[in-house]
């Protein structure tokens, strides 16, 4: 229960930690909050023969509320999220997912770009970036390139990420301000990683129907998984139990078969990602309901 | 021809310096890179107060405070601490000193039967109560749940905690008086 042996280094600007990667490629691992690395290394799942350590990298820590969406640095971290004030006013759903994050001890370490990169399928945040068609910003020695989420997640802790790429940047697009949101996750301890959770975002017409709607899941597949067979579904509906019921019974057809561990099986992870769709298409069309 | 070493790179080592703070006192050691924080305090530092119980950030016995935040040090590299603050258990009071307010609270509410959560609970909870002050029983249950305790039932620590808010919320009143007595 000890991480093996690897060579270490904290440079203090990112063309540093771009030139290591150059070096070191696919041997090298980027170290940020560490809150999935380290215990990756603890349990020696992974054996990185270098370990490039960004936390020095000053630049990289900012979060910065633009036009279009909110921006936040490689090294801000999940509990810096939680605490700032221009987060809590203007983008109150990212709050709501990051509170399911393990525990403060761990948020005040752990990265909200490292959660990303992680990919873990049962996390909140990479289904939260799916949920609201996010973008992810990616800096090589050679340049940056932009990319978006559906893009990003390919299958279990595996991105489309290059070896010689660091994250530099999420962005979370704003919601719009008639919005009804919701994230809900079921786990068997608090803290833990979910054995099926949702995140729904539903905007209203001003007639009291549902103009668009975007929901997608976590903990039932090898990616975060969005529904868009569901969005199509709700619009033009009040969202009443019919419905509801008809997005349930078609969220149980996305989980992954072969979901069966010592946690859930298959089938009950079908049964909490339907009645996750209900309860989070229920609480996000009565947030938009109270607001107007 | 010779070829130009690019020398700007920062190297990477195995073995790195570390300077820290740890409840007040300096250090400077050279370590293994790949030591943990938790490791670090406890092998070189002998401060066998921080307890490790999962190596993995479930169980929550390895809390100390790092630049006064919260965090798991078994879930962190000690030369990450380069240059930072750290309090450990250590640090609430030294064996000669009175208990401290949340140790006191603990002791008298029979908060911990074996003790082996209890340092990393004493953390956690100094953080819960810095935040809030005076928790409701929900913000209690949730402050802990990053800490596992398998005797206790978890009962007597909720009412730990409880007192130990008011001994907390006593003793700024007591210092604020005799500020102003000044």
């Amino acid at each position: 229960m000890k991480p093996p042996q690897f060579q270490y280094c904290a440079p203090g600007v990112l063309d540093e930690a771009l030139g290591l990667l150059d070096q070191c490629g696919t041997d090298a691992k980027i170290l940020a909050g560490g809150q999935s690395l380290i215990p990756l290394l603890n349990v020696r799942l992974v054996a990185p023969l270098y370990l490039v350590d960004i936390n020095r990298v000053a630049a990289l820590d900012y979060i910065d509320a633009r036009e279009n969406h909110l921006a936040v640095g490689a090294i801000v971290r999940q509990r810096s999220v939680e605490q700032s004030p221009v987060v809590r006013q203007r983008h109150p759903l990212l709050i709501e997912a990051i509170t399911y994050i393990g525990h403060m001890q761990i948020r005040n370490r752990g990265t909200l770009a490292g959660s990303i990169v992680h990919a873990d399928p049962a996390a909140e945040l990479p289904a939260l970036l799916c949920c609201l068609d996010g973008e992810i910003v990616a800096r090589s020695s050679t340049g940056e390139r932009i990319i978006k989420a559906e893009q990003f997640f390919t299958d279990y802790l595996t991105t489309t990420l290059d070896a010689r790429e660091i994250v530099t940047e999420i962005r979370l697009p704003w919601l719009p301000p008639q919005a009804g949101w919701a994230c809900i996750e079921f786990t068997r301890r608090a803290g833990d990683y979910a054995l099926a959770g949702a995140i729904a975002v539903v905007v209203p017409t001003p007639a009291g129907t549902c103009q668009s709607a975007r929901i997608s899941y976590f903990g039932i597949a090898a990616t975060p998984v969005r529904g868009y067979e569901i969005e199509q579904m709700l619009i033009g509906t009040t969202l009443d139990d019919a419905i509801l019921q008809a997005a349930a019974h078609a969220a149980e057809s996305l989980v992954q078969d072969d979901l069966s561990d010592i946690h859930a099986t298959s089938t009950y992870r079908r049964a909490l990602t339907a009645e996750a769709t209900r309860r989070v298409l229920r609480t996000a069309w009565q947030r938009c309901q109270n607001r107007s | 021809m010779v070829t130009i070493k690019q020398t700007s790179m920062p190297a990477l080592h195995d073995m790195c310096s570390l300077s820290l703070t740890v409840n007040g006192q300096h250090y400077e050691r050279r370590v293994p890179a790949r030591l943990l924080l938790s490791d670090f305090l406890r092998h070189e530092l002998h401060l066998t107060g921080t307890h490790v119980g999962c190596e993995h950030g479930v169980c929550g016995c390895c809390t100390i405070l790092l630049n006064g935040e919260a965090v798991r040090s078994c879930l962190m590299l000690a030369v990450q601490a380069d240059g930072m603050d750290l309090t450990t258990i250590e640090g609430f009071a030294s064996s000669q000193e009175p208990l401290h307010p949340i140790q006191q609270a603990f002791q008298e509410k029979h908060a911990l039967q074996c003790g082996f959560c209890t340092p990393g609970i004493i953390v956690s909870v100094h953080a819960l109560l810095r935040e809030h002050p005076m928790p409701t029983e929900e913000e209690i249950r949730h402050g802990l749940s990053g800490n596992l305790c398998r005797c206790t039932g978890y009962q007597n620590i909720v009412a730990a905690v409880k007192c130990a808010a008011v001994y907390l919320a006593d003793q700024e009143t007591t210092h604020s008086r005799n500020e102003n007595n000044k």
